[in-house]
């Protein structure tokens, strides 16, 4: 079983660009996730389920690093590195489109 | 449909590479449509299932394949006497072909089958699997099925490494060498004889899907699984149902171009690159087959419905994500119980 970990929050899109969750992906409230497809199933903290829900809402990068950076008071170009670097991760793990 | 059914069922073996009989019963008792009394038929004495009399009415023993149909026939006819059979459902591969030329002959008995012909049967035999994906358009690992040992060492300096060797029945065997692939040739030449097949590896995840089919080119059921656990003998000890279009379109075709009667298991080899190779066909419900039943298209129970004649309609719905785990369990039973099947061949 792969398991995503997030310790820092997230990330910095320059790109305006929205990422999807592809729309089969089951994401629990905890931020366990099953990808249904391919079997895998993924277990995120906290940082890392509130960053899926806000990509189940269509929300761009950009705008979850803005989220985060409130929630967290956390300086932004940290955040959307990590958001990055996150999102390059559910990229490769097939959980995003 | 008549309430209670006889129906016989064979592969009540539960070691680390377990036959589909016990899994079987399970999935046909829980189908709230019939009832069924369960005739086990073993090769062993030892065969965990015959103790199982929650599962297993009554038990028989029944002669090896090696020993014919007439033998064989000789034993069921017996049985039949006694018990009155309706249906018999077998699971192993090595039994399949006695039970296939028997057909006829236990239908004019009043014992019905639910199986594959001789042709579709023989199509997808592993010594014959690559040129039946090249007829259907399947993409099969390429393979060379070898006659005698000396083939193998024409060989050496050509082999491309990893490669599988496989046995005619069982085993397979990743090879990384040739002292590896003699070795193992060795191996399974022992155990299954010749011929002895060696297959490109394919690199990917293993996929192994459960289908049944009407007969008449229809997929009543499709269950893809991904093995989530894997055995040293390769086989899946935990398993999860998958969602995926390209599996189910795979085994939709293979149905189609097979009109393959009965259960039968599709081991696919997913590439990363999402090509689904057929790495092999197995002829008959797999050991997991109980999946299907808990994820709702209880195989086994349609299959029964269907060879006693009752229409069945494809399923179209599976929950994905149900997972199986597979677990050991000793089972105590005595001495007077391992004598009556070992002594007088019935329990």
């Amino acid at each position: 079983m792969l398991i995503i970990r997030i310790t820092r929050y997230t990330f910095v899109s320059k790109k305006n660009t929205t990422m999807r969750i592809r729309k089969n992906i089951a994401v629990s409230e905890e931020g366990f996730l099953f990808n249904p497809t391919t079997g895998d199933s993924f277990s995120t903290n906290s940082t890392g389920a509130l960053i899926i829900r806000l990509l189940k809402q269509d929300k761009t990068l950009p705008e979850i690093a803005s989220e985060l950076c409130d929630e967290y008071d956390a300086d932004r170009l940290l955040v959307e590195r990590d958001l990055e670097e996150f999102a390059s991760l559910l990229k490769e793990y097939s959980v995003l489109d | 449909m008549k309430k209670k059914l006889v129906i016989a069922v064979t592969a009540l073996n539960a070691i680390d590479s377990p036959g589909p009989g016990v899994a079987v019963i399970r999935a046909i008792r829980e189908c709230p449509d019939f009832e069924a009394r369960i005739i086990g038929l073993s090769y062993e004495a030892l065969e965990p299932g015959l103790y199982m009399h929650e599962l297993v009415d009554k038990s028989y023993q029944i002669p090896y394949p090696s020993a014919g149909t007439d033998s064989l026939l000789a034993r069921l006819e017996y049985i039949h006497a006694e018990e009155q059979l309706e249906l018999i459902i077998p699971n192993f591969d090595a039994e399949l072909f006695n039970f296939i030329k028997l057909r006829d002959k236990l239908h004019t008995m009043g014992i019905r089958t639910f199986l594959p012909d001789l042709v579709q049967f023989e199509s997808r035999d592993k010594l014959k699997l690559f040129d039946f994906g090249k007829k259907h358009g399947f993409l099969v690992p390429r393979d060379r099925v070898l006659h005698e040992f000396r083939e193998l060492k024409k060989m050496e300096e050509e082999l491309e490494y990893p490669v599988v060797v496989k046995g005619k029945f069982y085993d397979a065997v990743i090879a990384n060498s040739y002292d590896q692939v003699e070795k193992a040739f060795l191996k399974i030449l022992a155990k299954w004889g010749l011929p002895i097949i060696l297959q490109d590896f394919v690199k990917g995840t293993e996929i192994n899907i459960a289908v049944l089919g009407d007969g008449k080119g229809k997929a009543i059921s499709i269950i893809p699984m991904r093995k989530l656990y894997i055995t040293d003998k390769g086989k899946a000890w935990a398993g999860i149902t998958l969602d995926d279009d390209r599996l189910v379109a795979l085994a939709r075709q293979f149905i189609a171009s097979t009109q393959w009667r009965g259960g039968c298991e599709l081991e696919v080899m997913l590439t990363d690159d999402g090509k689904p190779f057929i790495m092999e066909v197995n002829p008959r419900f797999p050991a997991w087959i109980y999946l299907t039943a808990a994820a709702g298209q209880n195989q086994p129970a349609s299959l029964v419905k269907m060879a006693m004649g009752e229409p069945v309609a494809p399923f179209t719905h599976y929950e994905v994500g149900k997972i199986f785990i597979r677990y050991s369990w000793d089972l105590i039973t005595d001495i007077a119980e391992f004598q009556k099947i070992s002594g007088n061949g019935e329990l």
